[in-house]
């Protein structure tokens, strides 16, 4: 008997809303799961993505709204008995018990029999390769090798739904992109539904089907990797998924979606994602990548152009990072092909496709989460 | 977590139930655990605690013809008979040096031994010993050990230091050695997992910063261990508070260390006059209560960051 | 940028250079193989502390075992009398059996009403939280005597003066909170998403609790235990207040012969008793010390949230 996931049609969430004493962590979450889709929740800390899990695994109780599948409700049923796994972020092993019995006890729990019991688990360990440590203790084995083992123990459940909380942020770098991979492999060879929170954008644009990328508790947009890293909805999810630049500039001419900015001593030719019109104050998004050093393989793109003195370089493999000042004094992250020297003054471009126009609102530091504010407090 | 503003409180109506609601506010059946420790503490601490309180109120008939003051007469009796009123001071004269000593001894102690060494375990255990001796044996060794015909006399005679052997029992100087012997090993086990919980990269990085030993020492390291000091003082001091068995027999009970727990139990078993025994009783945790406040107060004076011990 | 070479500059400087005082010959780090003031006062105190310690233990013994001991080293000759008569005075197997009935029910009552309340005021929140905390701790904190009396008084009262019950019941008034103050932090470090964990995989309640925590608590309330049996076994001030003859524990038997009436009973023949008492005592430790042994597992559940 092979592990498979027990098949549903549609897991939907209506209206989903959590809140703790008077304040919302988490407000009015409509999202339609399909079977076997890998569904990413991504956001800062403190934006709702784990209360969102925990509401939908049972663990928290909802405030608001309700969770259907098939068109059943869910949300009244209790954890244990929703038949979802669900894998923690500090994995949540249960230390007094070997690898082979932590994967087996919700088998024990169900009352499975013996034989089956024995093959299910012994399938589970093979899958995430823990062979040679299915006597041990927890305690015993690596980050990674805990990691595997609550994987195991959740997938041996065959479960409707896979929740994963964080999985690879206690990980050191290298393991981090071998388990990825391992977790997307075993969501692909197994059609597990899965839904997988994580603060880390790479990880999450690299692994999911969509994205649901939260803030403070609200939904900023829903949507496949590519629209969240081409059209991010809103300057702040543009922030999120890695527009470091973000200049605020005035429009001073628009044509259908090209829109003409100024100020800060240059002009850029961008895109607007909503409708800007002249004299708006709006706020520019580039990304490092796409904000480039002129150079012979780099020419000057749709006529954006500035200069800026180089302050920081770093080293990125085939390319390098470059940290530099605008004459105004901003810092910008931009790429190069080459290492300009420090205090040297350069050319920089991008294309007016990749330079994404918002309306800007003004920054209201009470607003921001604390990690939104440590990162504005850097910035500056 | 961030707490998100106050003006976004929830607009939109729970769904939720009362039951749901009454569980958000931690309200459940799961407090029904709470409830037979809660019996206990009021059936056996709260109840007989305002029972005896009140007592102190009813007076015998001999307390109050003797002292006078109505109600108060066990109050009065407390503060007016010196033979009382003098086991407050005869308490403390012994309690706060074996309290202070203790502590202040243990932290050079802790200091010298929270390295690895070998034989540290060994010490370790050897110090828990005195817990297995207890109160009673240490006072009946202590009478054998340092009494007039003891070994330790004997060999200060045999070595030439005195000529007299020295009375180290049934005086002061015998329930302080007590109080030393059982407060020590305690204050220094204590001290030395505060000392543990010092993260160590604290005192590096300090080093790093070109503090030498001493500075680290009174920079760093004793403003962190400071409220482990405090609570350890405050536990070893409630030992030697209620100091007992020892005062009355490595002690002088009739006169140096006729401490206030041997005026209560005197009061109790003796006169059988329960009120005066409460009232004594109760006087006993207020004066504590009084010294402990102080050295809370102190140490809030003292140091406000986060403790860095495992308290 | 020019400031990062500025800052790094500073932090380049380097620190104040040692003088050739006490310190300064050593690099830093390093301890000096030569003692130094602070270590020989550690030393000697060290040393003091347990030349009495083991004069006491080591005297009282000798005493125990002597036949009679006065104006000499050691006494004239040893013998086990001392030990047979105290035991046909006193009753010492009635009074033992008295103390490890007295710590036994003390110990599974305080485990019973505390590891609840420590479970709930370590992973919940509720009303009057700190109040309740608080009550729990005074009577750790008061000298015994301050509610011994009152409670003797109301057990006298009841006519519980002098028996059994009283004796276990006055007891339990340290333990409880004892125990609920050790067990408290224990569980507190036991990672509550393990309980999460166990209900994601199908347990109820009453198998998370059965299956998951009571084997991680086994570690923290043997410990709790041992620590509430020395206590109650070593406890003079409550038990003396509500004993009598019948229910006396070994310490206040010891103590009543100390300082029982025309200068107290032979001094060997407590001393004798005081060795009964000390080696019940260490007999306990060391049995109890090999239970405990299993805390590692209480590490290891730390350090698997850690890393």
């Amino acid at each position: 008997m092979a592990i498979a996931a027990s098949k549903f049609e549609s897991l939907e969430l209506q209206g989903v809303g959590r809140s703790f004493g008077g304040t919302d962590a988490l407000v009015d979450l409509n999202l339609t799961v399909r079977a076997g889709e890998f569904i990413a929740l991504l956001g800062p800390s403190g934006c709702g993505k784990s209360t969102a899990l925990n509401c939908l695994a049972g663990l928290l109780p909802l405030t608001h709204g309700q969770i259907l599948i098939d068109g059943k409700r869910v949300d009244t049923v209790a954890a244990e008995n929703r038949g979802f796994g669900m894998v923690f972020q500090n994995y949540a092993l249960f230390p007094h018990l070997s690898v082979e019995k932590n994967i087996a006890f919700g088998l024990q729990m169900r009352n499975v029999p013996k034989p089956e019991l024995k093959s299910r688990v012994a399938e589970a360990i093979a899958l995430v390769k823990l062979e040679q440590h299915a006597k041990k203790l927890p305690g015993q084995l690596s980050g990674g090798q805990q990691q595997r083992v609550a994987i195991a123990r959740a997938v041996v459940m065959e479960p409707r739904l896979v929740l994963m909380d964080e999985p690879l942020s206690n990980l050191d770098a290298k393991l981090r992109l071998e388990m990825r991979t391992e977790i997307r492999r075993l969501h692909q060879s197994l059609g597990l539904t899965t839904l997988y929170v994580t603060h880390d954008q790479e990880e999450a644009l690299s692994m999911a089907d969509r994205l649901v990328v939260l803030r403070e508790g609200r939904v900023q947009q829903i949507g496949t990797p590519e629209d969240l890293h081409n059209n991010p909805a809103n300057w702040r999810v543009a922030d999120f998924m890695g527009y470091r630049n973000l200049i605020d500039l005035d429009v001073t001419a628009v044509t259908g979606s090209a829109v003409t900015l100024k100020g800060e001593g240059f002009t850029l030719r961008g895109t607007a994602v909503l409708p800007v019109t002249v004299g708006d104050k709006a706020r520019a998004a580039i990304r490092p990548e796409d904000l480039v050093v002129v150079s012979p393989a780099e020419p000057v793109r749709g006529g954006n152009t500035m200069a800026a003195t180089v302050s920081v370089v770093e080293y990125h493999g085939r390319e390098f990072a470059v940290g530099v000042t605008s004459p105004s004094g901003r810092g910008l992250h931009v790429h190069s092909d080459h290492a300009p020297a420090i205090g040297s003054t350069v050319e920089l471009t991008a294309d007016p496709e990749r330079v994404l126009v918002y309306q800007a609102d003004a920054i209201d530091m009470q607003e921001l989460s604390v990690e939104e504010r440590e990162l504005a407090e850097v910035r500056r | 977590m961030t707490s998100p503003p106050l003006g976004r409180s929830t607009a939109t109506r729970s769904t939720a139930s009362l039951r749901h609601r009454l569980a958000e506010r931690g309200i459940d059946t799961s407090l029904l655990m709470l409830v037979p420790a809660l019996v206990f503490a009021l059936a056996l601490f709260v109840y007989p605690f305002t029972y005896g309180m009140g007592l102190t109120f009813q007076p015998t008939a001999a307390t109050q013809e003797k002292w006078g003051g109505g109600a108060f007469s066990n109050y009065v009796a407390f503060f007016k008979d010196t033979f009382v009123s003098d086991s407050v001071w005869l308490t403390m004269r012994l309690a706060l040096p074996a309290a202070l000593f203790n502590v202040l001894a243990s932290i050079p102690m802790a200091f010298k031994l929270r390295h690895r060494f070998r034989g540290k375990k060994l010490l370790t255990t050897l110090l828990v010993l005195p817990i297995t001796l207890g109160t009673v044996l240490t006072a009946q060794g202590l009478l054998i050990f340092a009494g007039r015909q003891g070994w330790l006399n004997r060999f200060l005679i045999q070595i030439g230091v005195i000529d007299q052997p020295l009375a180290l029992v049934n005086n002061y100087l015998g329930v302080m050695f007590s109080l030393v012997i059982s407060g020590f090993p305690f204050a220094f086990l204590l001290i030395s997992s505060y000392l543990s919980g010092i993260d160590p990269s604290i005192e590096a990085a300090a080093k790093t910063m070109g503090a030498d030993w001493k500075q680290r020492f009174r920079r760093i390291i004793l403003p962190l261990l400071a409220p482990g000091l405090a609570t350890t003082f405050i536990l070893t001091f409630v030992l030697a508070f209620s100091v007992f068995p020892s005062a009355r027999l490595v002690g002088d009970a009739m006169g140096s260390t006729r401490v206030m727990a041997l005026m209560a139990y005197r009061a109790f078993g003796e006169q059988i006059d329960y009120p005066m025994a409460s009232t004594i009783a109760i006087m006993m945790g207020v004066i504590e209560l009084a010294v402990i406040t102080a050295v809370l107060l102190w140490r809030s004076f003292l140091y406000k960051g986060s403790t860095g011990g495992k308290g | 940028m020019t400031t990062k070479t500025d800052t790094s500059g500073a932090y380049g400087v380097e620190p104040p250079t040692h003088a050739k005082g006490r310190s300064g010959a050593r690099a830093p780090g390093e301890r000096s193989l030569a003692a130094s003031p602070t270590t020989w006062f550690v030393w000697a105190g060290t040393a003091a502390f347990f030349i009495f310690l083991i004069g006491i233990l080591v005297s009282v013994v000798v005493d125990s075992l002597g036949k009679s001991w006065f104006n000499t080293w050691l006494p004239a000759s040893f013998s086990k009398d001392w030990y047979t008569s105290a035991w046909d005075q006193f009753e010492m197997t009635h009074i033992i059996g008295v103390t490890l009935t007295v710590a036994l029910v003390v110990i599974v009552i305080s485990v019973l009403v505390g590891v609840p309340a420590a479970y709930l005021l370590a992973r919940r929140n509720f009303p009057l939280k700190k109040t309740i905390t608080m009550l729990f701790l005074l009577p750790v904190l008061m000298p015994p005597i301050t509610y011994g009396i009152p409670l003797a008084t109301v057990m006298y009262n009841l006519g519980l003066g002098r028996t059994l019950t009283a004796v276990i019941l006055v007891n339990l008034v340290p333990s409880v909170p004892f125990v609920i103050m050790t067990m408290t932090p224990f569980i507190e470090q036991i990672n509550p998403t393990i309980e999460s964990a166990a209900r994601m995989s199908g347990a109820n309640m009453r198998k998370v609790f059965t299956k998951i925590l009571m084997p991680l608590l086994i570690p923290g309330i043997l410990a709790a235990s041992i620590l509430v049996l020395v206590r109650t076994v070593g406890m003079f001030d409550l038990t003396f207040l509500v004993s009598g003859p019948q229910s006396d524990t070994l310490v206040v038997a010891i103590y009543r012969a100390m300082t029982a009436a025309g200068g107290g009973e032979a001094r060997q023949l407590i001393s004798s008793m005081a060795v009964v008492y000390t080696l019940t005592m260490m007999v306990i430790l060391i049995v109890a010390l090999k239970f405990v042994s299993p805390t590692q597992l209480v590490a290891r559940v730390k350090e698997s949230r850690e890393d």
